[in-house]
């Protein structure tokens, strides 16, 4: 437990390996993702495709859709999703600089 | 409240012959309806079209023909003039076919238009190799596709944003939550709306959509518009992934891809159905397999207003003189010739454009 | 395609209490959630706590384990991990589950859908690190995570609840930073009377801000121009409070001002929706049964007006009983034997709304965003935007969806749609019910097209150019 994160976790539980953007990470299997992902130092989840704005979990209940990422290449809500050993995720590619920027 | 005109409609359609009307220095006001109204300038495709219009009425495929041509000075006028961009992209367009049978009987239709028309009518045919290459998303089970060059699309809701604008901006009043339900023409006309605002003017028009059926009989009117339901997809933001619009989907200025349409008669029901987007996406899967991972963000149902042969009507009021119905159900094409050109005819100069080929006489004479 | 007598959407109190009820009397019971386990936003993952969190989290949160022991009736299919996406003809529920998309039919719906945070758009709301603090407490008892540097910010008493369990972690908050006066408080008085029909809840209340007093959590009450600060994420809260402004260090914000009902499915089949003053948000139209005007839906728990988990678990009751009857399954007599009891008691439970809606009113900062202000998070549209709309005669928010794309995201207008009302209505001089609500579609959540494809059942007129 570091006090460095912004968020902690109470438990240890057996961890799994996920990649996130390439990079390694260990996730407590079973866990929800998004809550996961948090505890792992991930703040931003995704980028909007129309400024670019970084953004995070807001609701952690399947409403908000801020905690956007990609699996296999689908759009999903990380907090609706439990960490599965050998997830490969990614931040989601819209926006990125093919739409007229206005 | 006094105008030269009064425009019963603040779609597309009403707004862009409201913006023309304003530009040669006529006082206008708008009469729009409620939040909740049937609006087909907020439910459609967005295509600024040429291909299969009036395959049967050249004069159709003209009339379309001027306003696409017409369109990217209309769209860059309507940015100077409000700040408001109206994305426009107009690099072509594909009729895009699941069997060969199918395709060339459209070429043969088109090439049959083509010979009466005597102007350009811009087109190829692309096999599924050439296809491909402009389309490296098209699915394997599309056999060929016609790349028409005078086609595009647009964006309809920036579109309606700045005709707002642009009408604001010029002077005209906007009225909205507005239903009109007596127009009486003592003098000039007057109409009564269901709120107790009255409104007087020298000329109307009648620019209602599928309202024009109520309203058009009691101004001289037959009218004969008939909803059809079109319901429509539209995708999570993607990456570039369609190059060219087509009536199967197309991928729109923020990043979406558009997916439409069904042509369903149902009257005034403009709900969406399981079966009615299960359809669409199947469809458009077939064309694009890509899209079978991407999200379907919204879909909706919009009522278009189609007259008994598709075609548009312009016509004035025989018992009515100076009251004008024009509907049509292509009110995104047509926008450039309704503010650039219609706004002659209403006013009767000498540039007005003839267009008594699509005058109501037209449903008596059969 | 299965079928059951009711199809129930949303496995919180209310859905657990009413699939309990209906598969007790004989109905055969589809009961549709979202997450992998049963207990709603409230009991989250109530069955599977371990034991230092459930003492954090309370003995209120550990009874949620009776409604999901409710839940092992042969007569009730629970579709866990169901995410709803269309209900339509009376009825047949379309939902996806595990990236598959299937249905249920049904003769009578019980919507179940709880509550949502209410939008609170103050600057910086959209950083990374900033969340509901319905999230928090999401953190914690599904995950057993905790935000270590946190302000809290808004009214209610979800607040001190959150605030209190962080404390009894042993990871109290940096600050409250609370939006209601005094005033509001001595308004609330009036209340009073009602309130104490429901003392239990209000004894509670103040046991967990003893609590948080006693750890030293500051707390700064009527803070006005609150601001989060950071670049790309929370790094401060600033707020002035007593004539002075005041900055927070913090890496997590917490925003919570009163929860509403979730109307989302509910709209999508056009139930009406009328302005409730008191709780400053749109309810649907319902009887004491839960019966809506569209025939054969239901309506039960937040979701028809907020009452919290117990209340809700009795409207669960009720809807079930009231349904039942329509089956045929029991008679007008029993439905009223058994009714008669969980109406008195919802009653009193409901007797304490009126005061805590009146002294912990919504964050007026919030419900009148400056222009600059996002109130469309997935969009991006801004407060101004909206406004500018009012100005080119836009009445509601389904032109100003068409003009500025609010609403138009995968949200579906969930974070926006009351803000964009209130902000039209203000504009316009009109009502929120003269004003209207977003137009709610199916799919009321996303949909992959493959899985909407996979439905398909193709006939030639479809494939038809």
């Amino acid at each position: 437990m570091s006090n460095d994160l912004p968020f902690l976790e109470m438990e240890k539980k057996p961890t799994v390996q996920v990649t996130f953007d390439g990079q390694r990470l260990d996730l407590p299997e079973g866990e929800n993702l998004a809550a996961a992902l948090l505890a792992a130092g991930i703040q931003t989840f995704r980028h909007t495709a129309k400024t670019g704005a970084p953004r995070g979990p807001f609701c952690m209940m399947g409403a908000c859709f801020d905690c956007l990422i990609e699996i296999d290449g689908t759009v999903r809500q990380a907090c609706m999703l439990e960490v599965q050993p050998g997830l490969q995720i990614a931040r989601p590619s819209a926006g990125g600089g093919d739409h007229d920027p206005e | 409240m006094q105008a030269d005109y009064a425009i019963i409609g603040g779609g597309v359609v009403g707004l862009s012959i409201a913006w023309g009307l304003l530009k040669k220095g006529r006082k206008v006001i708008v009469l729009d309806g409620e939040d909740g109204s049937f609006r087909a300038s907020r439910g459609n495709f967005g295509l600024v079209w040429v291909q299969s219009k009036g395959l049967n009425q050249p004069a159709y495929a003209r009339w379309s023909q001027r306003s696409a041509a017409l369109w990217s000075d209309f769209a860059a006028e309507l940015a100077d003039t409000t700040g408001q961009a109206v994305p426009l992209e107009q690099k072509g367009g594909y009729d895009l076919h699941f069997s060969d049978e199918s395709l060339y009987q459209t070429v043969e239709k088109y090439k049959n238009l083509q010979a009466q028309l005597g102007t350009e009518y811009p087109f190829d045919v692309l096999g599924h190799n050439a296809l491909r290459k402009e389309e490296p998303n098209i699915g394997p089970k599309v056999s060929g596709a016609i790349l028409h060059h005078q086609d595009g699309h647009a964006n309809p809701l920036r579109l309606l944003m700045a005709l707002s604008a642009a009408v604001h901006q010029q002077g005209g009043k906007v009225l909205t939550g507005k239903t009109v339900t007596e127009v009486t023409k003592p003098d000039g006309f007057v109409m009564r709306c269901a709120d107790g605002t009255t409104v007087e003017a020298g000329k109307l028009v009648l620019a209602a959509g599928l309202g024009a059926a109520v309203l058009g009989p009691k101004l001289g009117f037959k009218a004969p518009v008939r909803p059809q339901r079109g319901q429509v997809l539209i995708t999570e933001k993607l990456p570039k992934l369609i190059n060219r619009p087509s009536l199967i989907a197309r991928q729109v200025d923020e990043g979406g891809i558009q997916i439409g349409a069904t042509n369903e008669e149902v009257g005034h029901d403009d709900s969406v159905t399981q079966s009615g987007i299960s359809s669409l996406a199947a469809k458009a899967i077939a064309a694009y397999p890509a899209l079978a991972k991407a999200q379907l963000v919204r879909s909706w149902g919009a009522l278009r207003v189609l007259t008994p042969d598709g075609l548009p009507i312009y016509q004035e009021s025989q018992t009515m003189p100076g009251a004008y119905l024009v509907t049509c159900h292509s009110g995104i094409t047509l926008a450039a010739v309704h503010a650039q050109v219609l706004p002659d005819w209403l006013d009767q100069t000498a540039a007005a454009p003839d267009l008594e080929v699509f005058s109501e006489q037209r449903f008596t004479i059969s | 395609m299965t079928q059951s007598d009711i199809a129930i959407i949303g496995a919180g109190p209310a859905g657990m209490a009413a699939a309990a009820t209906a598969a007790r009397h004989g109905a055969t019971v589809t009961l549709l959630d979202e997450q992998p386990r049963p207990g709603g936003q409230i009991y989250r993952d109530v069955d599977r706590v371990n034991q230092p969190r459930a003492d954090i989290l309370g003995k209120d949160y550990q009874c949620g384990a009776t409604l999901t022991r409710g839940l092992r009736d042969a007569g009730i299919t629970h579709v866990k991990g169901a995410v709803v996406w269309a209900i339509e003809d009376s009825f047949t529920v379309s939902y996806t589950q595990n990236g598959q998309a299937a249905q249920v039919s049904a003769d009578r719906v019980i919507l179940a859908t709880g509550a949502l945070e209410r939008p609170m758009p103050l600057p910086g709301w959209t950083l990374p690190g900033v969340m509901t603090a319905g999230a928090g407490q999401i953190l914690l008892k599904q995950s057993g995570v905790l935000a270590s540097n946190a302000v809290l910010v808004g009214s209610g008493p979800l607040l001190y609840l959150i605030a209190a369990q962080m404390v009894r972690a042993g990871t109290p908050p940096r600050a409250l930073v609370e939006t209601q006066s005094r005033y509001d408080l001595l308004r609330a008085g009036k209340h009073f009377g009602g309130a104490l029909r429901g003392a239990g809840y209000l004894v509670k209340g103040l046991k967990l801000l003893a609590q948080i007093i006693r750890a030293r959590v500051p707390r700064y009450t009527a803070a006005t121009d609150i601001t989060i600060e950071g670049d790309t994420r929370a790094e401060a809260v600033t707020f002035r409070n007593r004539g002075r402004t005041h900055r927070i260090a913090c890496d997590t914000v917490l925003l919570h001002h009163g929860v509403v009902p979730n109307t989302q499915a509910a709209r999508s089949i056009e139930v009406p929706h009328l302005w409730d003053n008191a709780q400053h948000c749109f309810s649907p139209v319902t009887d004491q049964w839960g019966a809506t005007p569209v025939e054969g839906v239901f309506i039960a728990g937040d979701s028809a007006g907020i009452g919290g988990a117990t209340v809700a678990e009795r409207a669960g009751r009720i809807s079930a009983l009231k349904a039942l009857e329509e089956l045929g399954q029991i008679s007008p007599q029993a439905r009223d034997d058994l009714a008669t009891s969980l109406l008195r008691q919802k009653a009193k439970e409901n007797a304490v709304r009126p005061f805590l809606d009146t002294a912990y009113p919504p964050c007026a900062q919030a419900l009148s965003p400056a222009d600059s202000t996002l109130v469309c998070r997935c969009e991006e549209v801004r407060a101004g935007d909206i406004r500018q709309y009012a100005k080119l005669g836009c009445l509601g928010p389904n032109q100003a969806k068409a003009f500025g794309r609010a609403g138009m995201g995968p949200c579906q207008g969930r974070y926006c749609g009351l803000s964009v009302t209130a902000i039209l209505a203000q504009e316009n001089s009109l009502g929120p019910d003269d004003t209207g609500y977003l137009r709610i579609r199916p799919p009321i959540k996303p949909v992959t097209l493959g899985e909407l494809a996979a439905m398909h059942q193709s006939t030639p007129a479809d494939a038809a150019e």
